[in-house]
């Protein structure tokens, strides 16, 4: 029951070890490298990359301003929400709060947009369906991202981080057309 | 009061039970199986929920059924545990008297008392923050409590654990360095003190902000912290369940460690790098630098992945080692064919070291991934992640323990070994498979903590593809197989306790005999590994198939995020 006994001698580091120990933890290392290498390797050749672009900010703040760029793009509503279909390379905000998206945005595939994402009140989950695009939205943090879709469709926006008894009703939807 | 030094000498082990320490151990492995049992009830109510056809809770009692689920599981029953073990390891394993019983009573006392608040404050349903209880979501002040109480319990545990190392140390119960699970149990114990600092810095300020003394407190900053616990604590769990695995290694087969210096390094590693991990949960956050980033969610180069993958190596080398000196020797794999199978605590420790390293690590670090994390963070994936880790690698391991520990320290028989040998497969397989389906509708977008996917009478509802709904039905199917074994595990060592056959108690004496070193190295090794092979080939092939799993997830994983949308 030796693990469970004293080593054979005090000073453990000098005891021997085996071959095959000295492989694997080898390999591994250097799995360990090419782990640690692919970040880097993404940020510089990948095209899905977190902004590291972000401030902070007043949720009345956020929330004004999102009115006033947003309110120049809309084009209709849906169910009440406006529609915003925003120039491509514009700014275009979206807002997350205890339990709506707010508003619905039309992209066009192929476009660039810098997506301002902000919380009115507690965190909410960025979840972009079925794309599979998740991002934390934090309240008083607003991050700024650069978003270019490159599928049409019609996309629901999901919100997968817990925020209270209306969780799971808060959906929002995104349009991307050609 | 005098110390009390009697010692009870195990007849079938040999193992010194001190008997103040018999008791502790006692009462926190029991106290920590009724958080397992009130867990195990919760799930039901989560996992029937999450299957849409069944949708079982009306929403409210789904949150609050899934916030105590995470915390009776995650920390109670957990943490509970490994103080039982920490007792074990120092004062069991060490024959040495346990430093302050009666403090580590009071340790106890706060514990329960704390377990027992948050429950009930959860229970009372204002408080359904989720086990994450994120600011600004505001649970009663006696959630938070409830949490500072039980991590100051667990706090003097720790340090009566280090206590006790000390006293052993200097009452020479033990003669040379410490043995290898007593170094794990080490690791974890001070993986612990850090987890609960960062608990303290968190969880204080967060107290006080509910009862009105506190204004503000970053949600950022509070996601910063709390994962310092959240994560950390989770990684006493990794290192408490290798020095189990190393422990039942040689409990059931004799087995010495293939060599002290590469599992003992590989210890230090974690003690080093685990505590990074707070990242992890961090990778799509605002206001986060990407070196921040990928520095620590990558453990400073991977290098406490490095050390569960030497783990991965050592613990089943060490049992190959074990079988073949005893003349298992024919090709690779015959070492493990003829393991005992039928012998739950081998069969819980091996399917505990497959599951965890297969189904939990190598997600772990596909998760852990900066780039990678924006196709499952918040995701159902997430959970089927660390219901891999957590149960079918901590939660197993444990049984394990339990089943070697109920007739040592209660002197009873196991009762229904007809069932016990069946457990670890029934609860093994059927958490296995609730993580694999966690796994598969994560991978579909289909998000955790979300108590009705479909949106149904909403507007903007979304379409989600069939297979998802199909994975939500396998998942609730696999959980009531997992919680049947579960139940399985429960009836068999409460059972054992109550009912069982009696056994011999043995002598009690106040000089136990001192621990001597093991027989030297050289001995060991002795007939294998010459004339240019390999002493483990059938651990060093599973070893390659596992790295080779998980090149290919890997970058399947990269592959998938290629094809979403360009984001910068």
């Amino acid at each position: 029951m030796s693990t469970l006994l004293p080593p054979s001698e005090r000073i453990w580091w000098k005891q021997p070890v085996d071959r095959v120990e000295v492989l694997w933890v080898g390999i591994a290392l250097v799995w360990c490298l090419i782990l640690t290498f692919m970040m880097p390797y993404w940020h510089v050749f990948g095209k899905q990359n977190i902004s590291n672009t972000a401030y902070h900010v007043n949720p009345k703040e956020f929330a004004a301003r999102a009115r006033a760029v947003d309110g120049k793009y809309v084009v209709r509503t849906e169910d009440g929400v406006p529609v915003v279909q925003p120039p491509p390379g514009a700014d275009v905000y979206l807002i997350a709060h205890q339990w709506a998206w707010w508003p619905i945005l039309e992209l066009e595939k192929g476009k660039s947009y810098r997506l301002h994402l902000s919380s009115l009140d507690v965190l909410h989950g960025f979840s972009l369906q079925p794309e599979n695009i998740n991002l934390e939205v934090v309240p008083g943090y607003e991050m700024v991202l650069t978003v270019t879709p490159n599928h049409v469709g019609t996309y629901s926006l999901v919100c997968n981080e817990y925020c209270g008894i209306g969780h799971q009703a808060m959906i929002g939807r995104v349009y991307v057309t050609k | 009061m005098g110390i009390d030094r009697r010692f009870r000498i195990c007849p079938d082990t040999g193992l010194a039970l001190h008997r103040p320490a018999e008791r502790l151990i006692k009462a926190n492995a029991v106290a920590a199986v009724v958080c397992l049992l009130v867990g195990g009830i919760l799930a039901i109510g989560v996992a029937l929920t999450r299957w849409p056809a069944v949708h079982l809770l009306p929403v409210t009692s789904f949150y609050t059924a899934l916030t105590a689920h995470g915390l009776d599981m995650l920390i109670f029953w957990i943490i509970f545990f490994e103080i039982a073990v920490l007792y074990f390891a120092s004062s069991t394993l060490l024959r040495c008297r346990l430093a302050t019983p009666r403090l580590a009573w009071l340790g106890f006392a706060l514990m329960v008392i704390g377990a027992v608040l948050t429950n009930l404050v959860i229970l009372q349903g204002r408080s359904s923050v989720m086990m994450t209880s994120y600011v600004p979501l505001r649970a009663e002040p006696g959630f938070y409590l409830g949490l500072i109480l039980f991590a100051v319990g667990a706090l003097i545990g720790c340090f009566i654990f280090l206590g006790t190392l000390v006293i052993a140390r200097y009452e020479k119960t033990y003669d040379g360095s410490i043995p290898l699970v007593v170094f794990g149990a080490l690791t974890a114990c001070i993986i612990a003190i850090f987890t609960i600092a960062s608990g303290a810095i968190v969880l204080i300020p967060t107290f006080l902000w509910s009862i009105g003394l506190v204004s503000h407190f970053d949600p950022l900053m509070y996601r910063v912290i709390w994962w310092g616990m959240g994560h950390s604590s989770q990684q006493i769990n990794v290192a408490t369940q290798i020095a189990i695995w190393y422990a039942i290694a040689a409990i059931v087969f004799g087995a010495r460690p293939m060599s002290e210096r590469v599992s003992r390094t590989a210890f230090l590693l974690y003690i080093l790098f685990l505590q990074l991990a707070s990242a992890h949960h961090l990778l799509v956050d605002p206001g986060i630098s990407s070196s921040w980033k990928v520095f620590n969610t990558s453990y400073f180069m991977y290098l406490a992945v490095l050390a569960s993958m030497i783990h991965g190596l050592t613990v089943p080398g060490s049992i190959e080692l074990a079988q073949r000196r005893k003349g298992l020797t024919k090709g690779l794999f015959e070492w493990l064919r003829k393991a005992p199978w039928g012998n739950p605590v081998f069969s819980s420790m091996f399917i505990s070291l497959v599951g965890f390293g297969f189904l939990g690590g190598i997600t772990g670090v596909m998760m852990g991934t900066e780039q990678l994390n924006i196709n499952v963070h918040n995701t159902l994936y997430v959970p089927g992640h660390f219901h891999a880790t957590v149960v079918v690698g901590t939660t197993l391991a444990f049984m394990g323990l339990t089943y070697f520990l109920v007739p040592v320290l209660f002197r009873r028989e196991i009762i229904f070994k007809g069932l016990a040998r069946w457990q670890p497969y029934i609860y093994g397989l059927g958490m296995s498979a609730v993580s694999l389906f966690m796994m598969g509708a994560g991978t579909l977008g289909v998000p955790r903590r979300d108590w009705d996917i479909t949106g149904a009478g909403l507007p903007f509802a979304p379409h989600w593809p069939g297979a998802a709904y199909l994975m939500l039905g396998l998942l609730g199917i696999s959980a009531i197989v997992a919680v049947l074994g579960g139940a399985a595990f429960i009836v068999i060592t409460v059972g054992s306790i109550l009912f069982g056959k009696r056994l011999e108690t043995g002598e009690t004496t106040t000089a136990p005999s001192r621990l001597e070193r093991a027989a030297p190295v050289a001995a060991a090794l002795e007939g294998y590994g010459g004339g240019g092979t390999l002493v483990t080939p059938g651990t060093f092939v599973l070893a390659l198939v596992f790295l080779l799993t998980f090149v290919v997830y890997y970058f399947i994983s990269w592959k998938y995020l290629g094809t979403v949308w360009g984001l910068h």
